[in-house]
């Protein structure tokens, strides 16, 4: 009888090798194969990391390999946490959170609740639904560019023909009291169809024995929704919540495609304003300090959210 | 013996053959924006291909994105570009970190003088620190910002009549900012052909230099200048001079009552857009874009007319333009020396102005039929006799960020005074100096 292919490696391996990988522990070996991850994690995340905190304490200028490197110790934190437009940019970015945030909960769950009952079409109307955040951001903000222009944009149309105000009266990405509402508007358009499907998940999850239970004890419809559908839906909720707040703090190409941070800075987020710190003005130590900022925010909030999150899942 | 010498001529025919093919293997790229002259260069360059025997490539970036796209280049020692056609505001920048060949001896060696091009162009486009005979690039293509209008709007009786009766004058091209916004103004709302017109297509776009570009050409004839000494950065009393603060304001107005609605981030293309589209009646741009324009079957011809950028408290216009360098990572720059030796002869330059290029080279500016060579040329004299430019320092986009934070946030977006956004602008600049060293 022939070898298997098993046998022949087995027989062609040096004898010695052998003996030294059976001599090894299951801890050992354990640690032969994360190893690769780990070091390409280090590799990728933390080295990068650490070399951003220490550039931080620096005054380098990525354009300038050749100019002397100065150590300015916290100079750069206390320019950041000191400086207005920072905290005009950090407020635009707050504003743009909470309402993303808001209105997405709110319109996903609902027409995850609408589309969670049985009716003629509901495929059709959740594929129709999910069409927006298919899009590339880039594509989005483009024609929502078109969309808005107060001479020719459907939007000013639409506005004009429920209101009747002129349409080229206002200028929502030109107007500072618009601009703002205008970037949340686009962000929620393309992004409540992904709060949708995860309500709409939550919502299947729910046993329809628990419901039945429910209406032999008589409870009325809107009890069922408050003590059965909320509090079964709110980790998928909150899971949503978790993935665009991470998403929305972010936001860049969208924003910049609709207006560009402006009109002057009322819609310049926190990742523009990096950018142009980091990519267009070259102050990279400087820059690198206010991503340092930026991510002990994030990861401070998320880290809160997600103990707040593991509570409601023990529940 | 006849054959004999036949062989010997093919042989050394060949072999000299061999030994051009050898100089000229180099494959040249030559990077510079997407606009109209880029398409100029292109025509023009395949004359240098004939002679040299080099390939010629070209990468054109759309201007927005222009200075990202060749300064990352600069910036990581990228080999991209052999030839750079780049901004004015980068000489600075080009020459102190090494991304651009000092030129000076290749100039000495080649007999190439600065004497033979326009001082204004040389001054700007060229010498790096500012004024020295330090040489960075070949004057390439001179610009500034001008004016165009809709001459046959401007004819119409009823439009003449209208704005005598208003303004107690002929409607013509305007001689100062004053009166060029009367004539935005007039425009502004104005039924034409049935149709609502709007004044002015004006810069006023916040990403990368659009609004410091259109706001300083009307603030430069008020009066604004960047420094009280040159060289010395005392920027207090001269960049928030009541002048400035004027053309600042001035700037703000013409924006508010003389543009079409929803004008808020506006460059070059949207105002070529603004003003092919028949939405406006005057439109500033560079002159660069005047050729095509006077060319266009549907606006240009006897529809169009041009004008300098007008004064008030003294003639300036906003340089543009830009000059030919040689990237210090090129592995061809043998080849891209040639190129400029090639481009910098009068015969050369002659044929890229009739092309559509705008020669800096004092024989084509001088030349006695230069001023009626074209509807704009002699508006382009004119123009390059009185042209400012931005810092050319080597943090000059730090600067200009912080100068289009501060005009977009007064003239778009209504924050604060004209005198408010100035002080701001100067303690940003202040920073940006001490970071430098400079202050």
């Amino acid at each position: 009888m022939s070898d298997t292919p098993i046998d022949r490696i087995a027989k062609a391996t040096p004898p010695g090798v052998a003996g030294k990988i059976k001599g090894l522990s299951d801890r050992a070996i354990a640690w032969l194969f994360v190893a690769p991850t780990i070091f390409l994690l280090l590799a990728v995340n933390i080295f990068p990391l650490i070399w951003t905190i220490n550039l931080s304490f620096t005054n380098f200028r990525a354009n300038r390999p050749n100019r002397e490197v100065d150590y300015i110790g916290l100079r750069n934190y206390e320019r950041i946490l000191t400086d207005g437009d920072i905290w005009l940019t950090m407020q635009a970015t707050a504003h743009f959170l909470f309402w993303t945030i808001f209105l997405q909960v709110l319109i996903g769950f609902t027409l995850a609740w609408l589309i969670n009952r049985k009716f003629k079409g509901n495929d059709l109307w959740t594929t129709l639904i999910v069409l927006p955040m298919m899009l590339s951001p880039a594509v989005v903000g483009n024609f929502w560019t078109f969309l808005y222009q107060p001479q020719i944009g459907l939007f000013n149309y639409g506005i004009s023909f429920l209101t009747g105000v002129d349409p080229s009266s206002f200028q929502m990405i030109g107007d500072v009291a618009l601009a703002p509402w205008a970037i949340v508007i686009v962000d929620t358009w393309m992004w409540t169809p992904f709060v949708m499907l995860i309500c709409l998940a939550g919502l299947r999850s729910i046993p329809d024995y628990i419901y039945e239970a429910a209406e032999i004890d008589r409870a009325s419809r809107w009890r069922q929704f408050w003590t059965i559908t909320v509090p079964m839906v709110l980790p998928f909720l909150m899971l949503a919540v978790l993935f665009r707040g991470i998403e929305n703090f972010k936001m860049f190409d969208l924003v910049v495609q609709l207006t560009g941070g402006g009109p002057g800075s009322v819609t310049e987020l926190t990742s523009i304003n990096l950018k142009r710190e980091a990519f267009e003005k070259w102050r990279t130590g400087y820059a690198s300090a206010y991503a340092i900022i930026l991510f002990v925010t994030v990861f401070g909030l998320a880290s809160i959210y997600v103990k707040a999150l593991n509570k409601v899942k023990e529940r | 013996m006849k054959t004999a010498k036949l062989f010997a001529a093919t042989a050394f025919a060949a072999m000299s053959g061999l030994s051009v093919s050898n100089a000229q293997a180099a494959e040249l790229t030559l990077c510079w924006a997407a606009w109209d002259p880029a398409n100029a260069l292109v025509e023009l360059s395949k004359e240098f291909e004939a002679e040299s025997g080099h390939t010629m490539k070209f990468e054109f970036v759309p201007w927005p994105n222009f200075a990202d796209r060749m300064l990352n280049e600069l910036n990581s020692g990228g080999k991209l570009c052999d030839l750079l056609i780049g901004d004015s505001q980068w000489i600075g920048g080009g020459a102190e970190n090494g991304h651009y060949v000092k030129l000076n001896e290749f100039f000495d060696k080649e007999s190439i003088s600065m004497d033979d091009f326009a001082p204004a162009t040389v001054y700007a486009y060229s010498t790096w620190p500012k004024g020295t005979p330090n040489y960075y690039a070949l004057p390439a293509m001179g610009d500034a910002n001008g004016w165009f209008y809709r001459k046959d709007w401007f004819a119409l009786p009823e439009i003449q009549e209208a704005f005598k009766a208003q303004h107690g004058r002929d409607l013509a091209p305007p001689k100062t900012q004053a009166e060029l916004l009367e004539i935005a103004q007039f425009f502004q709302g104005r039924e034409i052909d049935g149709q609502t017109r709007y004044g002015a297509a004006i810069f006023t776009e916040r990403g990368s230099e659009g609004i410091t570009m259109g706001a300083t050409s009307a603030m430069y004839p008020f009066g604004f200048k960047y420094e009280m000494t040159p060289g010395k950065y005392d920027m207090e009393g001269a960049v928030n001079s009541p002048e400035a603060v004027a053309g600042l304001e001035f700037y703000k107005e013409l924006y508010k009552t003389g543009t079409p609605p929803g004008y808020t981030d506006s460059y070059m293309e949207q105002s070529l857009d603004a003003f092919k589209s028949g939405q406006v009646a005057i439109a500033m741009n560079w002159f660069a874009f005047f050729p095509g324009l006077y060319a266009d079957p549907d606006i240009g011809g006897d529809k169009i007319g041009f004008f300098v950028n007008p004064g008030q408290n003294k003639e300036a216009s906003t340089l543009g333009g830009q000059g030919i360098s040689v990237v210090a990572y090129s592995e061809n720059q043998d080849a891209a020396l040639e190129y400029i030796k090639w481009f910098a002869q009068p015969s050369v330059q002659k044929k890229w102005w009739d092309l559509g290029g705008y020669s800096c080279h004092v024989s084509v500016l001088n030349d006695p039929g230069f001023a009626d060579s074209a509807p704009f040329a002699s508006d382009f004299l004119l123009a390059m006799d009185g042209v400012m430019d931005f810092w050319q320092e080597p943090a000059y986009a730090e600067l200009l960020l912080a100068m289009q934070k501060r005009l977009h946030d007064y003239v778009v977006a209504d924050q604060g005074t004209a005198k408010e956004a100035l002080d701001k602008l100067i303690g940003d600049w202040t920073e940006t100096f001490e970071d430098e060293g400079k202050l």
